[in-house]
């Protein structure tokens, strides 16, 4: 407008900028890589440089009842009050466990370690409580944390888990480069029934699923409830990655700069 | 006649298509977003085959004067009211996820209105709603008058408004549903996401087009950012809505990105999220509605040059400082909080830039509550603008972080700067959009200004207090060496905070609901009785010359 063209600043420094505000196709590919730069060297070297995952045991995807549990967990909005991710200091280290490791989230699509601490971080909860506490805490937080803020989630237990489309959900994933196996998908509807099923042959889904719990989690063993899912989702957090066994340590303790 | 037929085509495909779809669904918020969808192609096919003229109808239904203007504005007469409406909305949910972080029986014991699913919800109907109408709608009303030409491709234009508010339902039913996923900002689903790629792409084109067809020689620095925010938020939302979906009847999907990756993206598309569309689309505003208002040329052509640009460059880096202390490598940490330090110079550049429009004009801050609402909104923006690089020190960050100061310094930004600028940019609109003398009243305009800015105080004072009590509570070590608080005992803590932040809320919502009345008066053609704002007083007992008042 007016500044523009009243301005008389000396045509040597600012003319090529003045040829640039008259050509829209110029300025439009200039601008786009202006954007464009920061990303490219941010994001596109954590495809391959190597330490940015670190090598540890023991991480797998999850069984199909975990997964659709943490579909549950990512349907209700979690993360918007509960964290999965613990950082490397001493109160948080002695609160939550050991600082989480990249490589424990390297098959969460999505990612879930959220912004904000509304209530604890949950990296680590697994274990952390019995499954009786959690069904509780779920239906009723109040009953067992009486000054808790999170609402209830009654309704999980009542409802039947939609178990459907569970092979879709687990090839979508093997598709989206989770390393599921094709036994692991042919048998993803038997091997979700059979987590939550104390009877279930709790052998063959451990041979797929190292760590794998088997157990009614919500105490309606008649059942197969979204209570379930969650609660085995919950109970597996943090819990497959030994990060306190010499070995692991010994390994840690040797990552520099990463 | 033909094109009604072609048209006709096209809306009836679409029916078919999205009945199809819900026929088909494997999930039962898959079938009511299709329904949804075939809703809004049967409108769309019932007024192509009533053949109404779309100028008519819209001058029906917003009450429009007769003399029409120039340019094309039928769809920012819609955008304002859309930005009016939407902003009501997102302040309310705001409001009521504020109340149920006090109360939590508020939640209702309902899935549908429980608070992981409400702030989805109140974060896209202010950002995106909100937030997004009001950029579409001022774009299309900055771009027309800096380049003397009307809107390139009108239709286009119609479908970009329309199919954005399509794309708000979408996300905003989809939230009560459950239909997220997870990421935040980025909650709507895959077909959503196609969706509001294709009305992007074609607001570029609408933009771009009207661009093109300019008879000014030269691009105003409004449309420079307008146009770096139309390209960057298309870059981020298809990058970082890359997923794979379950099924093509189904609404879930999983992305690409897996863990670290998939952190790193989101929060490389998250903060450009507000770099670009909170940042840049409001600057875009300020650098064409505060001239205006104050009727005084940029203060500085080369400053909004390396304004521009090195604010574009740098924002884009900054995302990692979303990740301190994560298992995101160091090195990416590091470079993320160098740049947002940086950050800081180009963003004070454009506040500089916006007050120094004042020069010769500063009495107007006294005389006219739109220019003070203009001059608050550039404050808090630089106020947000130091504190943003400050809480991206890693050593800040890791006492800020996780904590309600982070809630605290959007607030500030969101409300101060782009509800303020926003606020401003309507009371300047809608006497000239429906062709009024004034505004309805300049009385309520002030009113709405102290309301919205005691509001703001409440709700970043709150926060600031919340945050840092909360941050010092969870790493407090006891004489003996062990940590003095449990998790919950920070959570009682704050308690009498939420309740502020909550008190901060309503008063700002108080403020829009002033605003949205004296716009719905404005748009009816009422000019309230009241007197000016400002006006020397006038006595005319004293305005007389002395003379001597013999004794008694």
């Amino acid at each position: 407008m007016t500044a523009q063209a009243n301005d008389a600043a000396p045509k040597e420094d600012w003319g090529r900028h003045k040829k640039m505000e008259r050509n829209v196709a110029l300025f439009g590919v200039a601008a786009f890589a202006a954007v464009t730069i920061g990303g490219i060297v941010e994001i596109a070297p954590l495809f391959w440089i190597d330490n940015t995952i670190e090598k540890v045991e023991g991480m797998r995807p999850y069984t199909p009842l975990e997964q659709a549990g943490r579909d549950i967990y990512v349907r209700e909005g979690c993360y918007v009050c509960h964290s999965q991710m613990i950082r490397p200091f001493r109160d948080e280290v002695e609160r939550y466990g050991h600082y989480s490791l990249a490589a424990e989230s390297m098959y969460d699509r999505p990612f879930q370690w959220g912004s904000k601490r509304t209530g604890p971080d949950l990296a680590r909860v697994g274990g952390r409580y019995s499954d009786e506490w959690h069904v509780q805490h779920l239906t009723d937080p109040r009953a067992v944390v009486p000054e808790s803020i999170m609402p209830t989630y009654a309704f999980l237990a009542k409802r039947d888990l939609d178990t459907a489309n569970i092979t879709a959900d687990l090839t979508a994933l093997y598709r989206a480069g989770t390393p599921y196996t094709k036994e692991q998908l042919d048998k993803a509807d038997a091997d979700l029934k059979a987590q939550a099923d104390p009877m279930g042959d709790a052998a063959d889904l451990n041979k797929r699923y190292p760590k794998a719990q088997v157990r009614d989690f919500d105490g309606q063993p008649d059942r197969l409830t979204e209570m379930d899912a969650l609660v085995a989702y919950l109970q597996v957090l943090g819990t497959l990655v030994d990060v306190n066994s010499a070995k692991a340590q010994e390994e840690l303790a040797k990552e520099k700069g990463r | 006649m033909e094109s009604v037929v072609s048209r006709s085509g096209w809306w009836l495909a679409a029916l078919f298509i999205s009945t199809v779809a819900m026929a088909k669904a494997i999930d039962w918020g898959f079938a009511v977003h299709m329904g949804i969808f075939a809703l809004a192609a049967l409108i769309g096919l019932v007024i192509s085959l009533r053949t109404t003229d779309f100028h008519a109808a819209a001058r029906g239904i917003l009450r429009l004067p007769d003399d029409q203007t120039r340019y094309d504005d039928d769809l920012i007469r819609f955008g304002v009211i859309a930005t009016v409406f939407w902003g009501m909305a997102g302040f309310l949910v705001g409001l009521v996820i504020a109340l149920q972080l006090a109360f939590p029986v508020l939640n209702l014991g309902l899935e549908w209105t429980s608070f992981g699913r409400l702030r989805p919800l109140h974060t896209s109907a202010v950002i995106f709603a909100f937030g997004g109408s009001a950029l579409i709608a001022t774009s299309f009303y900055v771009v027309q008058r800096t380049c003397r030409a009307r809107l390139a491709f009108p239709g286009l234009a119609r479908f970009v408004f329309w199919g954005y508010q399509l794309f708000i339902v979408l996300a905003a039913t989809g939230y009560l549903l459950g239909i997220s996923q997870g990421k935040e900002y980025a909650e709507p689903e895959w077909y959503v996401d196609l969706w509001l790629t294709i009305v992007w792409v074609a607001y570029l084109a609408v933009f771009v087009g009207t661009i093109v067809k300019r008879t000014e020689p030269h691009i105003y620095v409004a449309n420079w950012f307008y146009l770096s925010f139309i390209l960057t938020v298309a870059m981020l939302h298809v990058v970082n809505n890359m997923n794979v979906p379950v099924s093509l009847f189904g609404s879930k999907s999983y992305p690409l990105w897996a863990g670290v990756q998939g952190a790193l993206v989101q929060w490389w598309y998250g903060h450009n999220a507000v770099g670009f569309f909170l940042t840049a689309g409001f600057l875009a505003m300020m650098y064409y509605f505060v001239p205006k208002q104050a009727q005084r040329p940029v203060y500085s052509y080369r400053l909004s040059i390396l304004h521009f640009w090195s604010l574009i460059f740098l924002y884009i880096w900054a995302g990692p400082h979303h990740l301190h202390y994560t298992a995101l490598p160091d090195w990416a940490q590091t470079l993320g909080m160098v740049f947002s330090v940086m950050l800081w110079m180009p963003s004070w550049g454009g506040m500089i830039n916006g007050l120094m429009t004042l020069n010769g004009a500063w009495d107007k801050v006294r005389t006219d509550p739109i220019i003070r609402m203009m001059v608050l909104a550039l404050a808090f923006y630089g106020m947000s603008t130091f504190e943003g690089p400050m809480m991206s020190v890693k050593s800040v960050n890791s006492l800020s972080h996780y904590t309600d100061w982070t809630i605290g310094h959007v607030h500030s930004g969101a409300l101060g700067w782009n509800g303020m600028i926003t606020f401003s940019c309507i009371y300047f609109l809608v006497p000239r959009l429906w062709g009024r003398e004034r505004l309805y009243s300049l009385r309520m305009v002030n009113w709405h200004f102290w309301l919205a800015t005691l509001g703001i105080v409440f709700y970043a004072s709150s926060m600031w207090v919340a945050g840092i009590t909360q941050g010092l509570m969870w790493r407090e070590y006891g004489a003996d060496g062990y940590l003095v608080n449990s998790f919950v005992e920070t959570v009682a803590a704050l308690h009498p905070m939420y309740l502020l932040r909550a008190f901060g809320g309503g008063l700002f919502l108080i403020g829009a609901g002033v605003m949205t009345f004296n716009v719905w008066q404005t748009i009816a053609g009422r000019l309230r009785d009241e007197l000016p704002l400002y006006q020397p007083k006038h006595d005319p007992a004293a305005d007389r010359p002395l003379t001597a008042v013999p004794a008694e």
